[in-house]
């Protein structure tokens, strides 16, 4: 199989328009990434599947990653004379890394017994612009974990068929897959259709019973 | 008695009649959803028109939970996934964390493994065929003689792990302990006597008449399709599609075997049935030469960590042939005690994928022999 940086060449070269990024993977470079933006993520995806060198026709896995606001804290140490007198003097410069969910696609060609390719992409923060394209179209098997992704993450997906709860049920508000998600102390409450029949029997257990008649 | 205000329920979806179409909700209590799933289906007279697969019913966020604990800690948890197959989750996951941290594997341990996941393979497959022929009518019997060949196959799991289940079996760089004393020959036995138990199965299912006209061009699926939607495993190969990653990833040391490959001509719920039992004949020849080939040596790389084992930062995703198809584990490491991100692909939820395009046209019966054929579990569904 080509190279991650020959497709990303070929991408490019087919689609002018489209913005793909290599991600390196320091643990195992073969499983190395593109990140695509949303505006061509369709159209690189059909292009991946369609290419007579590539045939990525089966998309294994589909999944989502929450990473929420950080500020990551780089420490450099650099000697530099002070006072006539060298010193070791440590600098800390913060950089706040905005927040984001990402989703992973683990492609694979069945035709040709070749893969992984990995592709990610990115939502613009983590609040009100969850959304990106679905990939439902190209690949079938995309759709219930894409139903997944937004279940448990709250990605947004455009274009998607059929996007409902999966997992936890239609009612349930939150994202439980967010890093950030606390659970609710009143956890195990949710309404049911028993409510109305047990505030009844409270209300008869409440109401004293009627003495004997006559007596 | 004292007049009390009449309490008002809350509207109950119910069952509704439009025109010719009747909706009904299928299980979640129904005995071959093999679980608690539950379908939404749409008839019109006993054909199915729209079917929307409900589940969820058993979901504990196992990939949370995977988050919150160390590395080696979820190992008994992956257990819990498809609980028929524990070993194979086992090495999946074990597996993923081998390719990410770069470990080695003694080769003792890559036979055991091997060994071990064939033997599942021969349990699942059995017990799934009788569960299926439960489905078809087929009541007690058959699934009786196959939970009686998987009983023999527990006990050796029960013999070398301590649970028949639950096994707990992998480790990073191998295997957790040794064979007991006389383990191997007791394999040996049970390898040897199973293909009589196939016999006797061939000779209930390959010419049933009731077989044949419950499942022949039953939900059929083009190879086109399966791929486009994923489908793994037998289920994928019913459609003659060559795709064994055993063969195609050649993990563990699955290359120094002889085996081939069945498929399907048709796709549809008859060739995914006897995908399992020609499978079964060729997991027999793979444990015969590894039980003949098993070498002595350690079991487990001493190098490998067990208390504060932290793999290095990046990401891997490693995958197995599952009985049921491509079990895949997708981890991300931030370098700390526990995975920054530990995600389970499992082939039971994606092989649903197309249950309403496998099952629109057929009748309401039919539904479940189709769901039986696929064969699904739903701790792994739901995870």
């Amino acid at each position: 199989m080509e190279t991650l940086e020959q497709i990303a060449a070929r991408i490019t070269a087919a689609m002018p328009e489209a913005k793909v990024a290599i991600v390196p993977n320091p643990a195992l470079p073969g499983q190395s990434s593109l990140r695509l933006s949303h505006d061509c993520a369709v159209a690189v995806a059909r292009f991946l599947r369609d290419d007579a060198a590539l045939r990525l026709d089966y998309c294994s896995n589909v999944t989502g990653i929450d990473w929420p606001e950080r500020v990551i804290k780089t420490t450099v140490k650099t000697k530099q004379i002070v006072d006539g007198v060298e010193k070791e003097v440590t600098t800390v410069s913060e950089e706040f890394q905005p927040g984001c969910l990402e989703t992973v696609y683990h492609l694979y060609s069945m035709a040709l017994k070749h893969g992984p390719v990995v592709i990610r992409m990115r939502t613009a923060d983590r609040a009100d612009q969850c959304h990106m394209p679905s990939l439902t179209p190209v690949w079938k098997s995309a759709e219930f974990q894409e139903r997944e992704a937004f279940d448990l993450y709250g990605i947004r997906f455009d274009g998607h068929p059929d996007l409902r709860r999966i997992l936890m049920w239609d009612e349930f508000t939150d994202f439980p897959m967010r890093k950030d998600y606390r659970e609710p102390d009143d956890y195990d409450y949710e309404p049911t259709a028993h409510d109305a029949v047990v505030e009844k029997a409270a209300r008869h257990a409440a109401t004293p019973a009627q003495p004997f008649a006559g007596a | 008695m004292v007049m009390h205000e009449t309490a008002i329920m809350p509207p109950v979806k119910t069952s509704r009649l439009e025109g010719d179409i009747l909706e009904i909700s299928m299980g979640p209590q129904h005995p071959s959803t093999h679980g608690v799933f539950r379908m939404n289906v749409a008839l019109a007279g006993e054909v199915v028109v729209k079917l929307k697969p409900v589940f969820g019913y058993l979901h504990r966020n196992h990939e949370k939970i995977g988050e919150n604990t160390t590395w080696l800690d979820s190992m008994p948890y992956t257990d819990r996934l498809d609980y028929f197959c524990s070993m194979t989750n086992n090495w999946a996951y074990a597996l993923s964390v081998e390719k990410l941290a770069g470990i080695e594997v003694p080769e003792r341990a890559e036979y055991l493994r091997v060994i071990l996941a064939e033997l599942t393979r021969l349990q699942n497959h059995a017990s799934l065929l009788g569960f299926l022929l439960s489905d078809t009518g087929a009541w007690g019997t058959p699934l009786m003689y196959a939970l009686r060949e998987r009983e023999k196959i527990l006990d050796l799991f029960e013999a070398i792990s301590g649970a028949r289940m639950m096994c707990n079996f992998m480790r990073f760089g191998g295997c957790r302990c040794d064979t007991p004393d006389g383990w191997l020959d007791r394999a040996r036995k049970v390898v040897n006597e199973f293909p009589a138990f196939l016999d006797e199965l061939d000779t209930l299912i390959v010419s049933n008449e009731i077989l044949i006209a419950r499942m022949q061009e039953i939900g059929k699926v083009s190879a086109e399709l399966a791929i486009n939607a994923g489908l793994t495993g037998p289920t994928l190969r019913a459609s003659g599609v060559n795709y064994d990653l055993r063969k195609v990833d050649g993990y563990g040391i699955y290359p120094r075997f002889k085996f081939r490959v069945p498929l399907g001509a048709h796709g549809d719920c008859y060739d995914r049935m006897m995908m399992r039992t020609l499978e079964m004949r060729e997991s027999i020849s793979i444990l015969k030469q590894a039980l003949a080939d098993i070498p002595e040596g350690p079991v487990l790389n001493p190098k490998v960590k067990i208390r504060n084992f932290r793999p290095p930062v990046g990401e891997g995703y490693g995958r197995i042939e599952a009985p049921k198809g491509e079990l895949g584990f997708y981890l991300v490491s931030e370098g700390g005690v526990s995975p920054y991100r530990y995600r389970v692909r499992p082939p039971s939820f994606v092989n649903l994928t197309i249950l309403e395009e496998m099952c629109l046209g057929h009748l309401v019966a039919d539904v479940m022999v189709i769901l039986g054929s696929i064969d699904i579990v739903l701790g792994e569904v739901d995870r």
